[in-house]
């Protein structure tokens, strides 16, 4: 899993019916310090985060086994919304 | 499988149900010579590793697959704390020269204490007990 800062929405009318209902988000990884890190990935979002929030992602299959991603043609989902990170 | 070192640890009180209990800690990927080799990521517990721990983890689908019967999502998992760990990067590379060398011309030295039992003998096959 990634951390990553949601940094826009993605809206699609035609899409696959699995996805229907399910809220699409960019995100942009950063690292743990919060230093952001190269490209941009477009996530299924599980858990109503909102815009600038850190979040954790999940990719590849993995991502299927979230809540609501049951079946459906989903290989990154946001998983859960970070309070705090802390390194030694 | 690869090797890791815990750095730190994540709080997260919004989550996917699934995800719910799940402890999640940052670790910092290792060669096997112990540097520091790309990026942080986050992990969930398996082996309740502790800060600075030596671990391992998996990548991948398998990952879920330790935490079994919880269906969790996640990508990465610890499943192991190393207790030690032996590398010979030269093993390759004599097993290389070895080869490359003409008949009838000595191997290469292997190094003190390679390929011999507890007491310093070599091992040969049937030596033991007699």
């Amino acid at each position: 899993m990634i951390l990553a800062r949601v940094v826009g929405t993605v809206v699609a009318t035609r899409k696959d019916p699995r996805l229907e209902g399910k809220k699409l988000l960019i995100v942009k990884p950063v690292s743990p310090e919060g230093k952001d890190e190269a490209g941009y990935i477009v996530a299924v979002d599980t858990v109503s985060a909102g815009f600038r929030e850190t979040v954790i992602c999940v990719s590849g299959s993995s991502a299927r086994m979230a809540d609501g991603c049951k079946d459906t043609p989903v290989d990154t989902a946001i998983v859960g919304i970070v309070d705090n990170a802390r390194l030694d | 499988m690869y090797l890791g070192r815990v750095v730190g640890c994540l709080w997260a009180t919004v989550k996917n149900p699934s995800m719910e209990g799940q402890r999640l800690l940052v670790v910092q990927p290792l060669t096997p010579e112990l540097k520091p080799t790309g990026k942080k990521l986050i992990c969930t517990d398996w082996a309740g590793a502790g800060a600075g721990e030596l671990i391992y983890w998996v990548r991948g689908r398998e990952a879920s697959h330790a935490l079994l019967p919880a269906e969790v999502p996640t990508d990465t998992t610890i499943i192991a704390i190393v207790d030690e760990l032996s590398v010979d990067r030269n093993a390759a590379a004599r097993r290389k020269t070895a080869a490359a060398a003409p008949p009838g011309k000595p191997l290469p030295a292997e190094p003190a204490g390679a390929g011999t039992g507890v007491a310093g003998e070599p091992i040969y096959p049937g030596n033991h007990g007699e």
